[in-house]
């Protein structure tokens, strides 16, 4: 095994046998069935009253039931990638294993790399878990799966840079209350940039301000929209978080 | 295998070490003596990577540490302070995760790591979680994983603490046996262990190498930096100046009350004959003639209380620094 495998595992290894993937992966999938239910409900509710007005009825599954629950599980995501990423090097810092894994033969990127991967594969397995609720629905109704698929696309690449964010600020401290915290002001912010820039409206430093939002891009996504501008938003925005993260790691060293 | 070369390491104003010049040889066991805070730990983070020196270059096993510091860690084993273990997994899992991370893979892993539960006893605990385990057990867990890739060079910080007194003398036989084939520095501040277990102590104290030599040597030369305490009923006006004139004399303090005098002789001369016949040819009332020797103890205390008048710790300076506090047993460098 590479070096970068090891950690890989070692931090995969870590998770399980502590509870928090547990209790976070069982708290995450119970808020996302709920409102996958209430969101099914709510639809049920709405076509027996078409129903009865208009004697038939067809309603759209997609904009009543998958974007509502897309746009309500980015605020899932950013309540739940902060607990699972706080731990990454601030546990490292204060259990002091750090310097540890700082004199062990790997790379600087290698950790970094390692760390997130194993919480992103940890992620992608719990959204896994949620593809059980469009697989449900097929079975009694039909809908259009490709704005499904983007809007999961959209999951992965928005819970990739949560994940990157987490880590960041799991660098920049040693206490995981603090990483955890950190996390939730950085991408707080850079939601409410967002509604910044909707109040800028249609000028250059508007559209700026809300192309730096990861909001719009999201959006778009979830629509169905594929736009390589918002594909290139989330990747450079991770490869700035990442490499951000490497220089906060690598400095934690000159002090 | 180690060479370093006038590192210096400040943080902002404070400098935790000084120019500090020293170098390790195959085979050979090494103490970093000295009191908390004086620079053993940042010494030994420069070497094994995990910071970069101000100022000063640093070689191990031919590698710079901050040009190639992959090769360097390959090659090092290090123990920090306090023992890395991931407390979530058990020893064998850790000691595994360890080796896998040096490059160690299949059967080399598994007698590796055999090897190591086997040497360090750590047979009884290996499916337990490390963080159920007590201090000592963690301690030998730390030391598993300096060892287990079998580093030509071990960098273990303080390797001894929190173990109890059987099993410090079971890691002091274990270092022991690692001579030779192993380059070691270990650091301490227990001088009897840097005794026990080296070839050679450097004591640093306030960031800067005040003495370097062989604990043997070390120990002959304190044995043989006599002082002489003399206590005289009657001592005359010229009692100081008539014996700083006996042969060997280098020094005479008078020492507190009137009549007290702390001789300071060369090297390997007794001078106690001498003073009695003159102290009683010369009718000053000798009542007591004692000699003083210092313990290792005494000096290292005085090396790394006093360093403001020290001469500044490069090499060359380390080995008179053992004579300073005002140049008493000057002829010994």
């Amino acid at each position: 095994m590479t070096p970068v495998n090891t950690l890989l595992a070692k931090e995969l290894r870590s998770y399980f046998v502590s509870p928090v993937v547990y209790v976070v992966g069982a708290v995450f999938l119970l808020i996302v069935g709920l409102l996958a239910y209430i969101y099914i409900v709510f639809t049920g509710v709405q076509a027996i009253q078409i129903m009865q007005v208009q004697g038939q009825s067809q309603v759209n599954l997609n904009d009543l039931v998958f974007r509502n629950l897309f746009s309500s599980l980015r605020f899932v995501l950013l309540i739940v990638l902060p607990i699972l990423t706080m731990r990454l090097f601030a546990e490292e810092k204060k259990l002091r294993t750090f310097e540890f894994l700082m004199t062990s033969p790997i790379s600087l990127n290698e950790i970094v790399a390692g760390k997130f991967v194993s919480v992103f594969l940890l992620f992608l397995g719990l959204l896994g878990l949620t593809g059980l609720i469009p697989l449900t629905l097929a079975l009694f109704s039909d809908f259009d799966w490709y704005p499904v698929l983007t809007g999961y696309l959209g999951l992965v690449l928005l819970g990739a840079l949560f994940i990157a964010v987490g880590g960041l600020a799991s660098a920049l401290t040693e206490n995981q209350i603090v990483a955890a915290f950190v996390s939730f002001g950085l991408l707080l912010f850079f939601w409410l940039l967002a509604g910044v820039g909707s109040l800028l409206g249609d000028t250059p430093a508007g559209q700026v301000i809300s192309y730096l939002s990861f909001m719009e891009h999201y959006d778009h996504l979830v629509r169905g929209l594929v736009d390589t501008r918002d594909l290139v938003y989330f990747v450079s925005a991770l490869t700035l978080m990442l490499f951000l993260t490497h220089r906060v790691v690598d400095s934690t060293r000159w002090k | 295998m180690i060479d370093v070369q006038q590192i210096t390491k400040r943080y902002g104003q404070h400098t935790a070490i000084d120019r500090v010049t020293f170098s390790l040889a195959k085979g050979e066991v090494l103490a970093f003596l000295g009191p908390n805070g004086a620079g053993k730990t940042t010494t030994m983070r420069i070497l094994t990577c995990f910071m970069p020196a101000t100022e000063g270059r640093a070689t191990v096993a031919g590698y710079d540490c901050l040009e190639q510091p992959l090769e360097v860690k390959r090659r090092i084993g290090y123990l920090p302070e306090t023992p890395p273990v991931y407390q979530e997994l058990t020893v064998g899992e850790y000691l595994r995760f360890v080796g896998r991370l040096r490059g160690l893979t299949g059967a080399t892993l598994t007698s590796a790591m055999s090897r190591e539960i086997e040497r360090l006893g750590l047979g009884s605990v290996q499916h337990r979680l490390i963080g159920n385990l007590s201090r000592g057990y963690r301690q030998r867990v730390g030391l598993a994983q300096a060892l287990i890739h079998d580093p030509p060079i071990l960098i273990l910080d303080e390797p001894t603490v929190g173990l109890d007194p059987k099993q410090i003398i079971e890691i002091r036989e274990l270092i022991k046996s690692l001579a030779g084939s192993h380059s070691v520095i270990l650091s301490t501040h227990i001088l009897p262990e840097a005794t026990a277990v080296c070839q050679r102590v450097v004591i640093i104290s306030g960031g800067r190498i005040v003495a370097e030599d062989t604990p043997d040597r070390l120990s002959t030369r304190l044995r043989h930096s006599e002082k002489v305490a003399l206590t005289l009923t009657r001592p005359a006006g010229d009692t100081e100046a008539r014996l700083r004139q006996v042969d060997g004399v280098l020094h005479v303090h008078a020492n507190g009350p009137t009549g007290h005098f702390l001789l300071e002789s060369q090297l390997g001369k007794d001078i106690r004959e001498e003073i009695a016949r003159l102290a009683v040819t010369s009718n000053w009332g000798l009542v007591e003639l004692k000699l003083i020797s210092m313990t290792l103890e005494d000096v290292f205390l005085k090396l790394t209380r006093h360093e403001e008048g020290l001469p500044h710790g490069s090499e060359q300076a380390a080995s008179p620094a053992l004579t300073m506090e005002s140049g008493k047993e000057g002829a010994s460098a």
